[in-house]
């Protein structure tokens, strides 16, 4: 085989990058164009809620322009944990998308969807089987946890992409995936080793962000006939140092050299590091050991309440000196004045946050004792239901505004609201009450896959 | 005696995964680097020491290709979960960035 190159529009699809960028990586050669859909960072809520990470139309740009790439130079396209999360209704955002580009544009190719939303009877199957393991941190997995969930996906490797791409698609949307997985399927397929294909899998799923300086725009790897891979941005103002690829793999990662993929680990301390020329780096020495047994992460999120917030600040010194005390009795009033409403104390979760003092770190903030002149706080009700959420919370605005406390001489008001209304309804909120390993029989058995001839 | 903010050229934290938090510092060359590893002060007990958590809690990787040192520790919750502060995790950095190196 000769080299294999891939390029990576951006870190997530509607992100944006630089048109020219994606001009200037086809000109280096390409065979394959990819970007990551997704990530469990920006929190629970996508995959609770079902609603993508990025707006439509933006989604819509990015991978308008690698469609028509795509079809021009008859390569493969493939989009990762699309629309966020990788469940059903992300999946069925992407698609409709991808549909639409090629009605508007006249483009016409084979497309597969992979799906990664799992059924919940076939989960608790693995728990009966006792082959669910948790992630470090994280509680043992019950069937209870499994039924809250609002929707479970498994986070699918290498294996689907490739049988979509031996079915002949052009343009592959997967569920929930590895973010290196759809990179590393496409070069492994080209007979590339399994290290380099998943190390530059792990260098393309964030793009420029290995790049100095960084930014969202595209990537360019070349997996080279001895298994180095090469990095390097097509966009000019852009490098790829040792320094800068060594560091991308801190990123969001627990250990810097060591990643569970599945099916194997792929471990780069022995990597080399050298620049090839001054917007370039080689990384060599990358290894692969397959694991005895094929595993997959799943990922679930239960909804845990309605969230209201409303936002005010203090700059009062008395009110400050003795904030914890003056908290106490809102805490009170709000508890009593609620339960005359008919809400008792076990329907909600009351909550206040203070910037200034620890509202960025919590109990871990060494420098609570010392807040500042002046004190931000988020008033945070989750409840049950909306209705109840937002009665707690206009309870709470009013007796954090007006309740007396010892010492007082703001007898007008405690709180600066910048607001009117004051009140923040935010809807549903949502927490991860799944992520933990399974055991599949095959690979591709959580995986299904849906062809389509999308005709422009 | 410098901090470490006056001698690193990365001090960050992020998530890694929804259950765990990662913080690492990156130094701008090989001297230093070596320089601030020989003292010893960033190790696995300084972290479970600024983050108040158990030494067993923590996974800590000298990363000398990237001049780095990193220590992935548990988030207080998962992100975005009840009393969350920070959904991203990419603002707990501040205790180690105020650390003194004695170089």
């Amino acid at each position: 085989m000769g080299d294999y190159r891939l390029l990576s529009t951006s870190g997530i699809l509607g992100y944006g990058y630089p048109e020219e960028s994606l001009e200037r990586g086809i000109e280096m050669g390409v065979d394959m164009l990819g970007v990551d859909g997704g990530s469990v960072d920006p929190g629970p809520h996508y995959l609770g809620s079902g609603k993508t990470l990025n707006s439509r139309l933006a989604m819509k740009r990015d991978i308008r322009l690698m469609l028509r790439a795509a079809v021009k130079h008859n390569i493969p396209v493939t989009v990762g944990t699309c629309g966020g999360a990788g469940g059903e209704p992300h999946l069925e955002v992407m698609a409709d998308i991808v549909r639409e580009i090629a009605r508007e544009d006249g483009l016409s190719f084979k497309m597969a969807t992979i799906h990664a939303e799992q059924d919940k009877a076939w989960v608790k199957k693995q728990l009966d089987a006792g082959t669910v393991r948790s992630m470090r941190n994280v509680p043992p997995l019950d069937a209870a946890t499994v039924d809250k969930a609002e929707r479970i996906v498994g986070c699918m490797g290498s294996e689907p992409y490739m049988e979509a791409l031996d079915q002949g698609a052009l343009v592959v949307l997967g569920g929930r995936s590895t973010d290196p997985a759809p990179f590393a399927a496409c070069a492994m397929r080209a007979q590339t080793d399994a290290a380099p294909a998943w190390y530059a899998g792990k260098m393309l799923e964030c793009a420029a962000a290995g790049a100095w300086p960084k930014g969202h725009d595209c990537i360019h790897v070349t997996i080279t006939d001895d298994g180095g891979v090469i990095c390097e941005p097509p966009n000019p103002i852009r490098r790829c140092t040792p320094a800068s690829i060594a560091n991308q793999s801190l990123h969001e990662n627990a250990s810097p050299t060591i990643f569970q993929e599945p099916g194997g680990v792929l471990d780069a301390s022995d990597c080399a590091f050298e620049a090839v020329s001054d917007r370039a780096t080689r990384v060599s020495g990358m290894t692969w050991t397959p694991d005895d047994k094929y595993t997959v992460k799943i990922e679930g999120a239960e909804l845990i309440g309605y969230r209201a917030i409303t936002i005010c600040g203090t700059r009062d010194p008395v009110l400050i000196a003795g904030y914890d005390n003056y908290l106490e009795i809102v805490r009170e009033n709000v508890v009593q004045k609620a339960e005359a409403l008919g809400v008792t104390p076990d329907k909600y979760h009351l909550n206040f946050r203070t910037y200034g003092r620890d509202g960025v770190m919590a109990e871990r903030e060494p420098l609570s004792d010392s807040p500042g002149h002046e004190l931000g706080i988020l008033v945070e009700v989750i409840a049950d239901d909306q209705e109840s959420a937002n009665a707690v919370l206009s309870v709470a605005r009013v007796n954090t505004m007006h309740n007396d406390f010892p010492g007082r001489l703001c007898k007008e008001g405690n709180m600066a609201f910048p607001f009117s209304p004051s009140d923040i309804e935010c809807g549903p909120a949502y927490r991860f009450n799944v992520y933990h390993i399974v055991e599949p029989k095959t690979p591709t058995e959580m995986f299904p896959i849906d062809y389509e001839d999308v005709r422009g | 005696m410098p901090k470490l903010k006056d001698i690193a050229v990365v001090c960050k934290s992020k998530n890694a995964g929804p259950f765990e938090l990662t913080i690492d510092a990156v130094f701008g060359d090989k001297e230093t680097f070596d320089k601030v590893h020989a003292t010893g002060v960033i190790c696995p007990e300084l972290f479970a020491k600024l983050y108040n958590v158990s030494v067993d809690d923590i996974l800590f990787t000298v990363y000398e290709p990237g001049l780095a040192f990193k220590a992935t520790l548990p988030r207080l919750v998962s992100a975005g979960d009840l009393g969350d502060t920070d959904v991203y995790g990419a603002q707990q950095h501040g205790p180690l960035i105020e650390v003194d190196i004695p170089i």
